[in-house]
This record gives structure tokens, C-alpha cells and sequence, in this order.
């Protein structure tokens, strides 16, 4: 129990001072950013027919002029209260925008974490188990290609071919336009999400399968396999009895450290798809200098993918008997 | 009494290179084992020994077949009067013909004992057979409830020999199956694998350590640079003047109780293998017949790689003087 304890307490401390590391680099780079804030969002045309007052009041309202180590430390003070202040360009608490953005993003993401991951590890594991058959050489060859293609570049291309020239899927949101929130059906959501959710998997895939193919090669020319082998063990014995179990545990490493690179891949995918996420509100947070919002989204960010390696070590403990049976410490 | 015995293992001639890509996409053949020649009979136990980095271990893979894709083998496997074609191999490996490996390394570090000595089998026989085994062992039904970490290193050997008994071995190939043991441990171990051979099985011990070998085996085959040169009698071991090869003379030499002497010179590296004979370079007595293809020759009840051989009770009287070795 005590041990429990200790490990709860430990990662909490981690998380904390990462949040808080995260946070102040993400806000140093705002603060040495080139983007005038003022004309980003007010534009120069607009500024130059304005009173000194009016400047003024916006320079305030921006936060321009006034020094960044007092701005961080207000926002923190803040934030550790509970409080991720107002969205400079939503005007709306932070909270509220990213609650709202994360529930676009979050099945977006789910879909894709699950549907990149089962398709990862199977196809790693065919592809390991036959090191070098024609099978392997595709799905490999498949995986180094996408691996390679951009996630931007693949987004056109699946949204000039479905939507475009099939015209099968939307082309882009997350609801249909012209449509009031009560007249939104969930397949018009599904609709919408399919093609942002497939992009984000397939490059999602390639990663993880070329990550369990190499295990599962290495694996396969291991000592306990070539044993199995002398004893007579088929294939599918040595997969059902060795591999499988030897290669689920760097599996869900790979799997909950994948959490980070979907984050980073929804970021572009969004923005291509003009799909009012989380990846897509920082984009726009970060280019309007709207400071509470890109700290409360790198923050919110930061403690998911934390969240997520710290799974992964937890269900390492659980599952390899290594470590829950000889004591090693996680 | 022992010539009554059928012939369980019979190899002939084996070979097994390695392909190699060198300098681009030139291919070379890479011979790690040239000749070898064994032949083991029921209820006999048999040890080749060779020094590490010789090749034994393909010899095991070989007759089970589980050579990598890269290797090639030349010869004949007759097992039970009958050629090792592959089909056979894949039938008998696990069953027939067993493996013993060196150590708990090669067990599935996350797989429990008893399931993986079942190979995943979980009906009432094969827990029955397993339950008989441990018994035999001395080990408690618990342990297959472990891990082949949590195994200590006593209970670790009785594991890896029992894996063998869940077949119905007639065959038993042990690779190295005590390394960096004590000795009393070691006659442990082997205890075991007389005891299989006394129960009626062929073993073939594959060993570095020649005074462990003489201890328990039936016969020694020495096996120098790929290649088999003598197939002795471990009786035959009593004296340095009953061996037949200058290389077994030469292990004799260097026992500790025969006064620790060692030779010039290191066992050649497969890629430049003298011609004929492999121990040529490092032997007194080379000629130049030695570098012809030497046939594996019958000699007073032993085979033979050496033609220096025929004239056996020459050698006998040769004085091996430190001088000459040595260079003074």
C-alpha cells in the first residue's frame, strides 16, 4: 500500500513540474514571437483610423507592453486557482473552449488511436513473422511510404478523391452548413468526422507497425523461439504461445506513447480540414496571440500525454510478470 | 554387449556453410562445419567435443532441422536406419528427437513453466505426464506456476531436462547443458542424461569441457575447425598412446592431470582453412600427404581423420619433445 502511495505521490510531482516547465516554455515563445498581436488581430487598416485611446485600451487588452514574467506568473497564479482565464479571441472563459473543442477532437482522436493501433500490431506482426516475404515487403514498403507522406498532404489528397471528385464525404467541419445544432444528426457527425479520423490513422499505422514488426523479428530470432521450434512447436503455436505475449508489452508502450503523435498529427488534420477541434483552436490561438488559450491547450495537451505514458507504466507493472512478481520497481 | 545396439543416429559426412554477401552482392559460402561423422547407438551416450566458436551448436540444429534460412547442410542424417529428410524432422523434433538447451534463456521469460513445458497443452494427460516428470525431479507442483525468472539454479536444469521428457525421447541432443556450473553440479546434471541413456535413449552431449565428457559419455568425438578428426572410446582416453589423432593427443596433453600442456597456436577461422588436414599448421608430424582429402578411417576400434594414422604405433614412439613445440 505504502508503495502505492509513493508511486502516486512521485508522479504527481513529475506531472506538476512538467506542466509547469511546459507551460513557461510555451509561453516564452509567444512572448519572443515576431506576431504583433494588435495587427494580427486588428489588422493595420483598422488600427491607423483609430485614437491613441482606443490603441491603448487594445494594447491593454492584449497584454502588450506589460512585462512577460508578471504576465506568466498572473496566469499561473490563476490557473493553479482553477481559473484558465478568458479567451482574448473567443471571448469565452478558456475552459469552456477547449471543453467544447476537446469533445470534437476527443472521438476524433479515440477513433484513430484504436483503428491505427489494432491495424499497427496486426500488420507489424504478419509483417515480422515472415521477415522478408513478399507480404512483408509490402506492408512494410506501404508503411516507410506513408511513414514519409506528410499528414497534410495525405489529408488533400483522401479529400480530393472523396470529396471532390467521388463526392461521397463532406469536405470539411464538423456539422453540416446551413443547419441549426438541434437539426445535427449523429450521422451527419460521423459523416463529417470519417475522413479527419481515417487521415490521422493511416499515418498513425505506419509508425506503429514498423515499431512491432521490428520486436517481432527480433522475437522470432530469439533463443526461447528457436527452442519452441526444436520442440516442435508450428507457427502458430510459437505465435499463440510466445509471440503475442512478448510483443503485447512494447505494444502498449508504443500504443500510449502513439497519444502524443495523434495530438500532433490532429493538429494538422484539423487544420486541413477546417474541423473545429483542439488541434485546429491551436493554430489559431498561436497565430492570434491568444496567450490564455495556447497555455490552457498546451497544458490540457501536455497532462494527455503524460496521462498516457503514466498508463503505459502502470499496465507494464500489471502485465509483465517481471516486474509485478520480482519486484523490480516501475 | 554395446554392438548389439541398433544405430539410432547415424551422420555422415555433414556439413553446413553460410551464405555470405561480400564486397556488395558477391556471394560466399561460409563453411562452419566441412565433415563431421557421429554415430550413436540406443542406450549409448556420445559427446562431441570442440573448442567454443566451432560450430557444435549448428550440428544440434541441423538433425532438427532448425538451421536459419542462410545455411546450407551437406551429407547424410540417418536416423533409425532411415534418412532425416525434413518432413521427418518436423514430424520427430520435440517428440523423438529432443533438445536440451543451455540454459533457462531459452524459455519464454513470460510464459509460466508448466504451460510452457505443455506447450500450451492443457489436457489431462499432458498434466498428468508433467505432474510424473516433476515428481521424478523432485521438483514441487508448484513451480510450474513460475517463471523462468523466479527458478533457482537448481531447480533450472531439472526444468530444462524435463522439457525433453514430455515427448518419448529415443533421441537426446544436450548443447552445452552445463556451462559456468560447479562441479558438483555438474555431475548432477549429467546424472540426468545417463539416466536417459541408461533408460534406452541415444545422447549426444555437445560439449567444450573434454574431462566433463570423459566423466559420463560412452564415446568422445573430437571435432577441431569443422571438422570430426577422432571417434574414441572414453576408455580410450585412459592413456595418451591409445588415441589416434595428434589433436586428441594434444587435448590429452593439456588435461590437468596430464600436466597441462598447451600447444602453439589457435584453431584457424573457417575462411582460411588449410588445405586437408585443419590441424596441419600446429601439427609435429604434418607431411605433405596431410594436405590431400583425408578419409575417416577405422583404427582399433575408433574412427579416425589422420593419415598418419595407418602407421599408428609410429606415432606411439615418437618422443614429443618441448623443444620443438616451443621453439625453445
Amino acid at each position: 500500500m505504502k508503495e502505492y502511495v509513493v508511486f502516486i505521490g512521485k508522479h504527481t510531482v513529475r506531472m506538476l513540474l512538467l506542466l509547469f516547465f511546459v507551460s513557461a516554455v510555451a509561453f516564452t515563445l509567444v512572448s519572443i514571437s515576431p506576431i504583433d498581436p494588435l495587427q494580427a488581430n486588428v489588422g493595420q487598416a483598422a488600427l491607423g483610423s483609430m485614437s491613441q485611446e482606443q490603441i491603448a485600451k487594445l494594447k491593454d487588452y492584449w497584454g502588450v507592453g506589460q512585462p512577460p514574467v508578471e504576465r506568466f506568473l498572473h496566469w499561473a497564479g490563476d490557473f493553479f486557482r482553477g481559473d484558465m482565464g478568458v479567451s482574448l479571441l473567443y471571448r469565452q472563459p478558456v475552459a469552456k473552449v477547449i471543453g467544447v473543442r476537446l469533445s470534437n477532437s476527443l472521438w476524433l482522436m479515440a477513433i484513430a488511436w484504436i483503428l491505427s493501433g489494432l491495424a499497427g500490431f496486426v500488420l507489424g506482426i504478419l509483417s515480422g513473422l515472415r521477415e522478408g516475404s513478399f507480404l512483408d515487403r509490402i506492408i512494410k514498403g506501404y508503411s516507410l511510404l506513408i511513414a514519409s507522406t506528410p499528414a497534410f498532404w495525405l489529408a488533400l489528397v483522401l479529400l480530393m478523391i472523396f470529396a471532390v471528385w467521388l463526392k461521397v464525404l463532406p469536405i470539411g467541419l464538423s456539422v453540416p452548413i446551413g443547419v441549426e445544432t438541434e437539426g445535427v444528426t449523429f450521422a451527419d457527425r460521423i459523416q463529417h468526422a470519417i475522413l479527419p479520423a481515417v487521415t490521422l490513422s493511416i499515418t498513425g499505422i505506419a509508425n506503429i507497425t514498423l515499431h512491432t514488426r521490428e520486436k517481432m523479428i527480433e522475437i522470432m530470432e530469439s533463443d526461447y523461439v528457436l527452442f519452441a521450434k526444436a520442440r516442435g512447436e508450428s507457427t502458430w503455436d510459437i505465435v499463440k504461445n510466445h509471440a503475442l505475449r512478448n510483443v503485447l508489452l512494447p505494444a502498449i508502450t508504443l500504443q500510449f506513447a502513439s497519444i502524443s503523435e495523434i495530438f500532433g498529427g490532429s493538429v494538422l488534420v484539423e487544420q486541413t480540414f477546417s474541423y473545429p477541434g483542439l488541434g485546429q483552436a491551436a493554430v489559431t490561438a498561436g497565430l492570434g496571440s491568444d496567450v490564455p488559450l495556447l497555455l490552457g491547450i498546451t497544458v490540457i495537451s501536455a497532462a494527455f500525454v503524460f496521462g498516457g505514458n503514466l498508463i503505459a507504466n502502470v499496465l507494464y507493472g500489471i502485465i509483465d510478470p517481471r516486474i509485478r512478481r520480482g519486484g523490480a520497481k516501475v | 554387449m554395446r554392438k548389439e545396439k541398433k544405430v539410432i543416429l547415424d551422420i555422415r559426412n555433414f556439413s553446413v556453410s553460410f551464405e555470405q554477401y561480400e564486397k556488395g552482392f558477391q556471394k560466399t559460402g561460409l563453411p562452419v562445419i566441412r565433415s563431421l561423422d557421429v554415430k550413436v547407438h540406443e542406450g549409448e551416450m556420445v559427446a562431441v567435443v570442440g573448442s567454443s566458436g566451432s560450430g557444435k551448436s549448428l550440428l544440434a540444429h541441423g538433425i532438427l532441422g532448425i538451421l536459419p534460412y542462410n545455411a546450407t547442410m551437406g551429407g547424410e542424417l540417418w536416423y533409425d536406419g532411415e534418412l532425416l529428410t525434413p518432413g521427418r524432422q518436423k514430424e520427430l523434433r520435440g517428440n523423438e528427437i529432443v533438445l536440451v538447451p543451455q540454459s533457462v534463456a531459452f524459455l519464454d521469460p513470460l510464459m509460466k513453466i508448466g504451460p510452457q513445458i505443455r506447450k500450451g497443452k492443457k489436457d489431462k494427460r499432458s498434466r498428468e505426464k508433467l505432474n510424473g516428470i516433476f515428481r521424478g525431479y523432485h521438483l514441487k507442483e508448484e513451480v510450474q506456476g513460475l517463471y523462468p525468472f523466479e527458478l533457482s539454479g537448481g531447480m533450472n536444469r531439472r526444468v530444462l531436462v524435463s522439457t525433453a521428457l514430455m515427448g518419448n525421447p529415443r533421441l537426446v541432443i544436450a548443447d552445452e547443458p552445463t556451462p559456468g556450473l560447479h562441479m558438483e553440479m555438474v555431475r548432477r546434471v549429467m546424472s540426468h542424461f545417463r539416466e536417459l541413456a541408461d533408460q534406452g535413449a541415444g545422447v549426444l552431449l555437445i560439449t567444450h569441457d573434454l574431462e566433463q565428457a570423459l566423466e559420463v559419455a560412452d564415446r568422445v568425438v573430437v571435432f577441431y575447425a569443422g571438422t570430426t578428426v577422432e571417434d574414441a572410446a572414453a576408455a580410450d582416453f585412459r592413456s595418451e598412446e591409445t588415441l589416434r589423432h595428434p589433436y586428441t593427443r594434444a587435448l590429452w596433453r593439456a588435461l590437468p592431470q596430464n600436466g597441462f600442456q598447451c600447444i602453439e597456436g589457435v584453431q584457424p577461422y573457417v575462411k582460411d582453412l588449410p588445405k586437408g588436414c585443419p590441424f596441419g599448421p600446429r601439427c609435429e608430424f604434418c607431411t605433405e600427404a596431410c594436405q590431400e582429402e583425408i578419409p575417416w578411417s577405422r583404427v582399433q576400434g575408433g574412427n579416425v581423420r589422420c593419415v598418419l594414422a595407418e602407421q599408428h604405433p609410429k606415432i606411439e614412439h615418437l618422443e614429443f619433445s618441448m623443444e620443438r613445440r616451443y621453439g625453445a
